[in-house]
């Protein structure tokens, strides 16, 4: 069996998610070849063939002359799977591929059963495997669910690839860096979010009272964020920022995904939701099942009185 | 200037999910249905762009599934789209996203739309295929992820968000297709006299075997609830009660509590 992986870089700089892909075909027990549009200094430290595009002539972002490269890749090495990191740059460019070369596509694996990819459902409530049904198929892999143990030692064996297309329609402009943050949540040792559970801005400020009497910050998930109800210096996630407090308290959070993998590694985790199956409760160390506006008042006076 | 906005109707995520009798789908009785929150940002974005148009473009909203996504696609049209499109489809959650994008790409072909509007993902399948595969097959320009959405001179100017806050802006000249994030603008509550003049809008019902002509490319084998790890204390009943015993393991527990 084998497996070609997209690599993604940005500015100069290899991804991680790249290295996840090795640990995903190792779980598959596949040959690997990688594809890569940047340049040999990023190359990752694997060994295996590297499909290489040169970055300056082909664009940091141009998913269109992108997928001619994956597509002529393809055709050089006649894998079974082409594999993606399920990123802003994979999930763009992943059905390009698939329908260009008209084959199937199972979106952010989680893992492998019985040879079968397992993806998650419905906010992480239900799991479902998904088999393609060609001989080839195209997968995108979940950020953060397979870990690359083995060495970076390796250095692939470069062959460069060009295509004939030269240019697209499509122009990238640039980057936007990230907001300056006004709270590093990334240094507290107690973080309090608010979620949509909190139901209203003017219910954020009791979550914040907890946050204070813990002597702790207040973070928030995504939603929170965009109705404006606090700054986006306080959103934990995968857009937001990655935190590992001693105690993380998630208030009316329901544990998407994209939240858990900002918030997962903190020491000791304590959800409150009013629904005991959230998905949040995989992950939480105790899960209070309560409505969190009338519990937090009683927290934060007891905290303050102990 | 011609607009097509894709909507899809899915659970309410509150829900308690159970397995089908052939396991291989959550049982669709007894849910709650709403438009996929991805999809209010893609309407919303639609009718400002109208707005900003004098007006002048036509909204078609579209939906494959059951009759129940009338729902959706009324919604849709009290926040400003013109007329709306039901795909019929009993069995669309079985169609995976090959087919979904097929069947939105045959009604598409000949209507020439400038610009159409979809989720980046559906909240139940999150598959994030459909829109960028509807472009694929249309020959259209794409930008996926949108957190910003600017038009002029046909061009649109998107904001796409990456990883860790950081955005990147792309030009993408028209016919284009956008994939929309959360965050992209705030939609709008329909007012009552829009949902009254909706109520006047066009339907157009479609049969799905019009449309359909591609096999599934994935098939689902199996769906389950994830495997419990159970670590977890569960604590429930009296607030005051719960509060000692949650203070009370925490300074068993962790290190934080003086
Ligand atoms: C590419 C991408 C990136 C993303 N990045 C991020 C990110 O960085 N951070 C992030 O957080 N999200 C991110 N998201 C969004 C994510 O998928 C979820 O939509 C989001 O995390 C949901 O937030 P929530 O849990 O607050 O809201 P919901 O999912 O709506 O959950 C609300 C919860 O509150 C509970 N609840 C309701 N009322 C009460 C009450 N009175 N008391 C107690 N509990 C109550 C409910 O049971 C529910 O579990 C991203 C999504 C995408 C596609
Ligand atoms: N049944 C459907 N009817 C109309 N549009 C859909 C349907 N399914 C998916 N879409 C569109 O495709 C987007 C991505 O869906 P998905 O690829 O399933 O994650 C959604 O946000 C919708 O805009």
């Amino acid at each position: 069996m084998k497996a070609l992986l997209v690599c993604e870089q940005r500015e100069g700089k290899l991804l991680d998610t790249s290295y996840e892909l090795v640990a995903f075909a190792e779980r598959l027990g596949a040959e690997v070849s990688l594809v890569l549009v940047g340049k040999e200094a990023q190359a990752p430290k694997v060994t295996g063939k590297l499909y290489l595009a040169d970055a300056d002539k082909y664009g940091e972002y141009n998913p269109e002359l992108h997928k001619h490269i994956v597509v002529a890749a393809v055709l050089k090495e006649n894998p079974d799977y082409i594999i993606f990191p399920h990123s802003s740059y994979g999930w763009d460019l992943a059905p390009r591929v698939a329908a260009t070369l008209r084959v199937g596509q199972v979106s952010e694996v989680v893992n492998i059963v019985d040879g079968k990819f397992e993806v998650s459902l419905c906010n992480g409530k239900l799991r479902r495997t998904v088999t393609p049904k060609g001989a080839r198929a195209v997968l995108t892999v979940q950020a953060g669910a397979f870990n690359y143990a083995g060495q970076l030692s390796g250095s692939p064996q470069v062959e460069a690839i060009e295509i004939t297309q030269g240019s697209s329609p499509l122009q990238f402009v640039g980057y936007e860096p990230a907001e300056k943050k006004e709270v590093d949540l990334g240094r507290a040792e107690i973080i309090v979010s608010a979620g949509r559970g909190v139901g209203k801005k003017e219910n954020v400020a009791v979550i914040a009272d907890l946050a204070k009497a813990f002597g702790g910050e207040l973070g928030a998930s995504r939603p929170v964020v965009d109705a404006g109800w606090v700054g986006h210096s306080h959103q934990v996630g995968t857009t937001g920022q990655t935190v590992s407090p001693k105690l993380y308290v998630a208030c009316g959070i329901s544990g998407a995904i994209q939240h858990l993998a900002g918030m997962k590694k903190s020491d000791f985790i304590v959800a409150i939701n009013k629904d005991k199956e959230a998905p949040i409760s995989e992950a939480a160390d105790v899960m209070v099942v309560a409505d969190v506006l009338q519990l937090a008042p009683v927290l934060a006076e007891k905290l303050r009185a102990a | 200037m011609n607009i097509l906005v894709c909507i899809k109707q899915v659970p309410d995520m509150e829900s308690r999910f159970k397995v089908n009798g052939t396991g291989d789908w959550y049982d669709e009785a007894d849910l709650a249905y709403r438009m996929n929150e991805y999809d209010e940002y893609a309407v919303e974005q639609a009718v400002q762009l109208k707005e900003q148009l004098g007006n002048q473009p036509e909204i078609t909203v579209l939906s494959i599934g059951a009759d129940r996504v009338g729902e959706a696609l009324k919604k849709a049209l009290a926040m400003g789209c013109d007329k709306a499109v039901q795909v019929q489809d009993n069995d669309s959650a079985r169609k995976d996203p090959w087919q979904i994008a097929n069947i939105i790409a045959a009604f598409a072909a000949d209507k020439h739309f400038d610009v159409i509007f979809t989720g980046m993902q559906s909240q139940d399948r999150g598959s994030a295929q459909v829109g960028v595969t509807v472009a694929e097959l249309l020959g259209h320009n794409c930008a996926s992820t949108l957190v910003g959405f600017e038009f002029a001179d046909g061009v649109v100017t998107a904001k796409r968000e990456l990883e860790g806050g950081v955005k990147s802006v792309v030009k993408v000249p028209v016919p284009a297709l956008v994939t929309c994030q959360l965050g992209l603008n705030v939609p709008r509550y329909p007012t009552l006299p829009n949902i009254m003049k909706a109520k006047k809008k066009e339907l157009q019902l479609v049969p799905v075997a019009n449309l359909l002509k591609e096999e599934a490319a994935t098939g689902t084998e199996k769906l389950y609830p994830p495997v419990k790890s159970g670590g977890g204390i569960v604590l429930e009943g009296d607030l005051s009660d719960v509060a000692d015993r949650l203070l009370g393991i925490l300074k068993e527990k962790t290190t934080v509590m003086k």
